[in-house]
């Protein structure tokens, strides 16, 4: 326990505990002006659709707020945890392809998939050969030979039976299970490779895990665009079944408003329990890691364990949100998923509204999406008038592409954003209140 | 024979170009990660930069070429050179140096390359377009050589491009160029003693913001050389920057970051490596295969991965490198 003086508060406390959120509220305040801005605009289906996409980015944002915020892990591949549940959504909420399951094609598929682990293990075991007496060099031979000659074995064996279920049946549908299933699997399929690039990457340098998460992103985007026989991959998969009464039954405006019911609450329930992580025990000690990573070893604190921990923990919510979105939108087009627009959106979510604070990132999410759908038709006017502009005094004659080049505009703004906020606000909108016990 | 030949023509010439362009991107990266400390993730499109001001200087002046003998994207290189390594010292003076001075972790450095990648990429676009654009305008076109093998049994010819040439011309000469600089300069040796050790480095009296310019300067000429070249094998397009950062950078690690030696046998591991892994190796196996067994059926195509997952091996190898030896084949210092 330490004994300073009141009078020797550090003078980075930020705020006492008492203190009246002023700026919160005139923050929030604007926000909703902003919203009913928008709806008096736009009207209120545009709108709603605008605001239950936020919501599914607000989840994004709060995984990465854990990773970034909570623990200093900067994970630069968000696009592949989010395309994974939707892919997740995807495979479980549409209907059963009978044209696959109908015929003999799962029987092959399983049998290649049993053939895989029976390799898998083989080549486990062959590691394990040192301890029969083989000397290990000669163990490490052998187990490189036997895992590159299975895995071509195996591999040409389910390219036939993936060609074989792409050419008769298309591809092989879902489960028919309600949505929120697969966000629930999405979710745990995130954490699962997320805990697969944390365990690599925790223990070293911050930069690697950048790397390397970078990495797994374009690789599953690869995997999801090429993989026909799963995904369909550039023909994508529409339209994918909500959890609530669909448009067709309830009109736009009340069927998206009942998605938003169920995105706001999955906010709040994800809210509150990091609100009580944050503030318990657990909470201080990943605080504590960040902030000095030795002494908190040094205090008996298992470092990697903990990141790995919370890097899970954020892919998963990544995973739960990607699988909101994807399903909310009713289309899976594994081509839709771009860096731009689910990495580094997300990142200026957060570090615009506040890393490390729930409360800050929610409005950086909503705010940030706002901001970022009305720019689209506002880049469009500027290049149109800097056509006629440029028309009418030289003469010159505008490129055909014109509104994909606008477009690529908004690309620099949220670039130019991100180093602005880093140089001038590091703390975001909302800064992280770090509370001083003394 | 002829499947010798066909090995020769994807692996060992393809795999020499990506290798040569990993290199010399990978010799940029890890010169950033050790004077600065920080993985420079705005590299990639640094070198799209560079090929993009070479299209740009190949529209503005065609036909240079036909008088040099050269193509014209070639001679115009160096002006290219000269304009990125300015923008990499204006990025730096811009984005980085208030970054630096503030103490920030060297993360928050890395996503702030971020930003600037996103900047960079949104102005390319925006000038560029969005599709893939030849180098080569204005009735120039590629050279061919067809090498004939001097065996009877090889009836199909050795293929290079005139660019690939170029290109492997190129690299020998950055590399020695590279290896003279570090070793024999006075600059060469304060940017080796400031990687060693930044603070001596400061103290025995080098000027460390000199030291950031001049790694900016070589940053930039290289990564222009890289991304012209890439572009002139294949073509121009504003969006290879995403794929070529994973190679890049497990080529940087597995070289040893902070080790340009090692940086230009990490390129060359990655781009071999991604050539084999392509490779069909049924065709070789194809002249033997009625030596094999009955019951063995071969495939019709063997290769470890398709070439749309070719992605895939640098992550691997990126994988295998941070797992069994993170500090990669060199001992880098940095970990």
């Amino acid at each position: 326990m330490s004994t300073q003086q009141p009078s020797e508060q550090r003078a980075d406390s930020v705020a006492a505990p008492s203190r009246f959120p002023l700026r919160e509220v005139v923050l929030f305040t604007a926000l909703l002006a902003v919203v009913l801005g928008v709806y008096a605009m736009m009207g209120t289906a545009y709108s709603t659709r605008m605001l239950v996409e936020a919501s599914c980015y607000a989840i994004l944002a709060l995984g990465l707020t854990i990773q970034w915020g909570y623990a200093g892990q900067f994970n630069a591949g968000v696009m592949g945890f989010v395309a994974l549940g939707g892919f997740c959504a995807m495979l479980f909420s549409v209907p059963v392809n009978d044209a696959f399951w109908g015929t003999e094609l799962p029987g092959e598929l399983g049998r290649v998939l049993l053939y895989g682990a029976a390799a898998a293990m083989l080549v486990y075991g062959a590691t394990k050969l040192d301890r029969l007496g083989v000397p290990k060099k000669l163990r490490t031979v052998i187990a490189v030979a036997l895992a590159v000659v299975l895995y071509l074995v195996v591999i040409s064996l389910l390219r036939g039976v993936t060609g074989e279920i792409q050419s008769r049946a298309g591809f092989i549908g879902g489960l028919g299970l309600p949505a929120w299933t697969g966000w629930l699997v999405g979710g745990a399929l995130a954490g699962g490779i997320g805990y697969f690039i944390g365990k690599i990457c925790l223990g070293l340098r911050s930069d690697y895990l950048a790397i390397a998460t970078l990495g797994i992103a374009e690789i599953i985007k690869a995997f999801l665009k090429n993989s026909d026989w799963l995904t369909r991959g550039t023909a994508t998969v529409s339209p994918l079944p909500w959890p609530t009464p669909g448009p067709s039954e309830l009109g736009f405006t009340l069927a998206r408003a009942l998605y938003l019911s169920v995105t706001a609450l999955m906010i709040a329930v994800i809210f509150f329990l990091l609100h009580r992580a944050y503030h318990a025990p657990w909470g201080r000690m990943i605080r504590a890691i960040r902030d000095n990573e030795i002494s908190a070893a040094a205090m008996g604190k298992d470092i990697n364990r903990r990141r790995l921990e919370i890097f899970v923990l954020g892919c998963i919510l990544m995973g739960i949100g990607g699988g909101a979105l994807a399903s909310f939108n009713s289309i899976f087009d594994p081509n839709g998923y771009l860096p731009l627009n689910h990495t580094f959106l997300v990142l200026v979510m957060v570090i615009l509204g506040g890393p490390g604070n729930n409360l800050g990132t929610i409005f950086g999410a909503v705010a940030v999406y706002i901001i970022w759908i009305m720019s689209e038709p506002l880049a469009l006017f500027v290049m149109q008038l800097a056509v006629s502009v440029g028309e009418g005094a030289f003469g010159w004659e505008p490129p055909s592409n014109l509104d994909s080049r606008a477009l690529q505009a908004r690309v620099f703004v949220i670039g130019l954003l991100i180093t602005l906020v880093l140089r001038f606000a590091p703390q975001g909108l909302l800064p992280e209140k770090v509370k001083h016990h003394g | 024979m002829n499947e010798l030949v066909f090995f020769i023509n994807n692996v060992i010439v393809a795999g020499s170009v990506t290798g040569s362009i990993y290199a010399i991107g990978a010799i940029g990266v890890t010169l950033v990660f050790s004077i600065m400390r920080f993985a420079h993730f705005a590299h990639a499109d640094m070198m799209t930069f560079g090929a993009f001001m070479v299209l740009l200087l190949t529209l503005a002046f065609p036909g240079v070429g036909s008088v040099v003998g050269l193509p014209t994207p070639v001679v115009m290189l160096p002006l290219a050179i000269v304009l990125t390594s300015l923008l990499a010292v204006g990025i730096d003076k811009a984005f980085y140096k208030p970054l630096r001075a503030h103490g920030v972790k060297p993360i928050v450095m890395v996503i702030g390359s971020l930003g600037v990648t996103l900047m960079l990429q949104g102005l390319i676009r925006l000038f560029a377009g969005t599709s893939a654009q030849n180098l080569y305008l204005g009735g120039e076109r590629k050279e061919i050589y067809r090498l004939e093998l001097p065996f009877e049994l090889a009836t199909r010819p050795v293929i290079v491009t005139e660019p690939q040439v170029i290109l492997f011309v190129l690299t020998i000469a950055c590399v020695v160029g590279l290896h003279l600089f570090l070793s024999r300069t006075r600059l060469g040796k304060a940017m080796r003693a400031m990687s060693d050790n930044p603070d001596l480095a400061r103290a025995s009296g080098i000027n460390t913001n000199h030291i950031v310019a001049v790694t900016w300067v070589i940053a930039g000429g290289l990564a222009a050389t890289a991304g012209t070249l890439l572009s002139l094998d294949v073509t121009f397009k504003p969006d290879l920057s995403f794929f070529l950062l994973l190679p890049i950078f497990a080529a940087a690690i597995v070289g040893g970051v902070g080790h340009p030696y090692g940086a230009i046998a990490g390129g060359f591991v990655v781009g071999f490596a991604e050539t084999l892994a392509v490779f069909n190796w049924s065709v070789l196996l194809r002249p033997i295969a009625h030596h094999f067994p009955e019951w063995l059926e071969l495939p019709r195509n063997l290769a470890f991965v398709g070439t749309e997952y070719k992605i895939v091996v640098p992550f691997f190898i990126l994988v295998a490198i941070l797992v069994w030896r993170p500090t990669g084949i060199f001992k880098g210092k940095v970990i």
